[in-house]
């Protein structure tokens, strides 16, 4: 067998692993495991600028291809910049392997140099986490690690590693484990039948039935039962602001995602329904409004992989704890065995009146103006448009994040990747390079604002290096968007500390890094600036677009309401 | 309603805080907790008393159960069971209160573990009721200090929790 320090195990096990890319930041107690890495041509490392974007790259990553980011950081602040980036991951579920340097284990405790407790720091916010107490466990915590943040509900995990762990003179024998070991944890791994089966019979005899489907969806790669069951029962499908692309954006039955922001006709269709059938979705407070006045007249049907997910906001009458993917052939085989279809009279009933709410056919309509002024909602029409909805997505938070949620057409799972638990400004662009590396040839677009795209600004640098040609689309209406609207509609106008005074010159910005900016203030060059743009293959470009700042997201929930209490404009209201 | 949750997880640096940092983290509230090594020294047994609504505690055993350090774990307060708690009290014990001391100690079976002029140390053990009663006995004007085991418990008859 052969011999390696535990830096070289370290690095070796990611290789055997399957690992491609690490996202990282060295320093002092990292720097053994980056000595070993500088040896080892089969991984490639992006040096980011800052550790909070290499976290958000590694969860680009992972969202996009559904294998786990790994990043490297260094201890103290290495360590407690990756914690916003790791918080983000975890509140989406995110399968992410962080790997954090640590002082030596003799060390530890004595407040010294870049000192921190990370286990201690990240323990609310990952999945689980190792130290590791001798360098010979280094392969079988690393194979624990990959198959904990992968498997049933994914997260990340945190491995802290103290120095001497991994000095270079003290060898051991090397070999990569199988399989991971765990007597303490089996996650589900098919439904319950029974209870599969009534939840078939259930949908069959509903009246007004819906399909809510959340990025459970997404990530248990269950997109294709899905479609196949919502076109079977011809079920009105609502997916949330995670769950956007697991059923086409352009068919008929997709209604919008329900919500604070979400459609008037998905937001009246959960309200009205008589069975709502939940599937990867955890009845969220950004979705299900005042939580009393929840669906009133509906049997709920939960399907999750995590049972503390089902019943925790809202009671389900028929609890499934499973995979989705494996629930959803089971029901598919429960509804083809029960043989019978729901009554078409029924059905056509319940068209009639979603389609009447739908009205005009636009999920979403708003007042597109004169002209004189480029509204956000064209600027993602037009986006959609010209990269004909096959774009990978990514934003970051606020009404930019809303608005591409609202009118970009998401037909495929995987694409549209934003922090919808956390709320993470400043995960967007590093997550689109996260993706732009597993998917050079594909268009990766990170839709932001002025705001948000300040707090990881840095990364054009590292996009230089690593010629990461993604496409910033900034909508820029020289404020904190979300907040002002907030504080126009709770705080009487008054915008305390909303303005983005001092803005820079996005353009001139993206050029002294060597990017290409380009500046939109006329809604004539919207779409030949933007194809331009897309034109661009191997170039970064930044399109930084000057648009309504007085514009709204609607709809917009009416807190502690139902989910059909909304305001619809800034003067009408349901 | 008050529940008894009781479990089996690893013995490794680490998990109790875990746990911990689960009820702080998610507002469930700990009324007690014991825990110490089993035969088995690889298993920790950790037994705690909370106190909340059906549905927190359902939420409560399944966020535990979530825990990758949690091998096993049983609601004890669902069905038959035994608990206990150990207890030390420091009693002013002077005069004619000394006699008074040793008989309420004898009646709640409770003995007498050290002695000094002024006080007895009595050790009690029973069920969390049985010493809050003890302690109302005697009053809290002769008590001087109370130090409690927390709740420990396990199923009556033939349940068993183990791998």
């Amino acid at each position: 067998m052969e011999l390696l320090s535990g830096a070289e195990m370290l690095v070796r096990s990611l290789r055997d692993e399957g690992v491609k890319y690490i996202y990282g930041y060295p320093g002092g107690a990292v720097l053994h495991i980056y000595d070993a890495l500088f040896k080892e041509p089969a991984l490639t490392h992006i040096l980011v600028r800052h550790e909070q974007a290499a976290t958000h790259m590694a969860d680009g990553y992972a969202r996009s291809t559904g294998k786990a980011g790994v990043v490297f950081v260094t201890s103290g602040p290495g360590a407690t910049n990756a914690v916003t980036g790791i918080a983000t991951a975890f509140m989406d579920s995110i399968p992410m392997v962080v790997i954090s340097g640590q002082v030596p284990s003799d060390m530890v405790g004595t407040d010294a140099f870049q000192e921190t407790d990370m286990i201690g720091i990240s323990r609310p916010i990952v999945k689980h986490s190792f130290i590791i107490k001798h360098p010979s466990e280094i392969p079988e915590v690393i194979k624990k690690a990959f198959y904990l943040a992968e498997s049933g509900r994914p997260g990340p995990v945190v491995i802290d590693v103290p120095k001497d762990m991994t000095n270079p003179i003290d060898k051991f024998e090397y070999s990569y484990p199988k399989k991971a070991k765990l007597r303490s944890y089996a996650p589900a791994t098919r439904g319950h039948s029974g209870q599969i089966r009534k939840a078939a019979e259930m949908l069959l005899a509903a009246k007004r039935p819906i399909i809510y489907a959340g990025g459970g969806v997404v990530l248990g790669g269950a997109s294709t039962q899905l479609t196949e069951i919502a076109k079977l029962l011809n079920t009105p499908v609502t997916t949330t602001l995670m769950g956007l692309g697991c059923f086409p954006g352009d068919d008929h039955q997709f209604v919008g995602m329900p919500g604070m922001h979400g459609s008037y006709t998905a937001n009246l269709a959960m309200h009205h329904c008589d069975v709502l059938i939940a599937v990867g979705a955890r009845f969220d407070d950004r979705v299900i409004n005042g939580a009393a006045k929840f669906c009133p007249n509906a049997k709920i049907i939960h399907i999750d992989i995590d049972p503390a997910s089902i019943s925790k906001t809202i009671k389900a009458d028929i609890p499934i704890v499973g995979p989705v993917d494996s629930v959803l052939n089971d029901m598919l085989a429960a509804l083809k065995d029960i043989g019978t279809k729901p009554n078409p009279d029924v059905v056509a009933s319940w068209w009639k009146q979603i389609d009447e709410w739908r009205g005009n056919g636009k999920l979403f309509p708003y007042d597109s103006g004169d002209g004189s002024i480029i509204k956000p909602q064209t600027v993602i029409e037009t986006l959609s448009e010209v990269t004909k909805g096959n774009a990978f997505v990514t934003s970051d938070v606020g009404q930019h994040q809303m608005f591409a949620a609202q009118y970009y057409r998401f037909n495929k799972p995987n694409r549209w990747i934003n922090s919808g638990g956390l709320g993470t400004m400043g995960f967007g662009f590093p997550a689109a390079m996260g993706v732009k590396l597993s998917f050079p040839d594909d268009d990766v677009v990170c839709v932001t604002g002025e705001g948000s795209i300040q707090m990881n600004i840095q990364e054009l640098s590292t996009c230089l290096q690593y010629d990461l040609p993604v496409k910033i689309v900034n909508l820029n209406n020289g404020a904190l968007g979300m907040v002002r609207q907030w504080q126009d509609m709770v705080y009487n106008s008054r915008y305390s500390h909303s303005y983005m005074e001092s803005l820079p010159d996005f353009v001139k910005l993206a050029e002294a890094y060597g990017h290409v900016g380009i500046r939109i203030t006329d809604l004539k060059d919207l779409k030949p600036k933007m194809e331009e743009a897309f034109a661009m293959k191997d170039r970064l470009v930044f399109l930084d677009i000057q648009v309504d700042p007085s514009e709204h997201v609607y709809p917009m929930q009416i807190s502690g309401g139902a989910m059909r209490d909304m305001w619809l404009s800034k003067t009408e209201r349901t | 309603m008050r529940h008894i949750i009781s479990l089996l997880m690893e013995n490794e640096p680490g998990a109790l805080s875990r746990v911990i940092g689960l009820f702080s983290q998610r507002n469930y509230n700990i009324e007690s907790l014991t825990v110490a090594a089993t035969e088995d020294p690889t298993l920790s047994r950790l037994t705690l008393t909370t106190i909340g609504k059906e549905e927190v505690i359902e939420q409560i055993t399944k966020n535990l159960n979530k825990l990758i350090e949690v091998v096993k774990l049983v609601d004890l307060s669902e069905s038959a069971h035994i608990e206990r708690e150990l207890m030390l009290v420091k009693i002013k014990a002077s005069g004619a209160q000394r006699a008074e001391i040793k008989r309420t100690a004898d009646i709640f079976r409770g003995q007498i573990v050290d002695v000094s002029p002024s006080l007895y140390t009595v050790q009690l053990t029973g069920t969390t009721d049985k010493l809050d009663s003890f302690i109302h006995a005697i009053g809290p004007a002769s008590i001087l200090e109370v130090v409690r085991s927390g709740v420990t418990g396990i199923a009556r008859g033939d349940k068993i929790l183990s791998l």
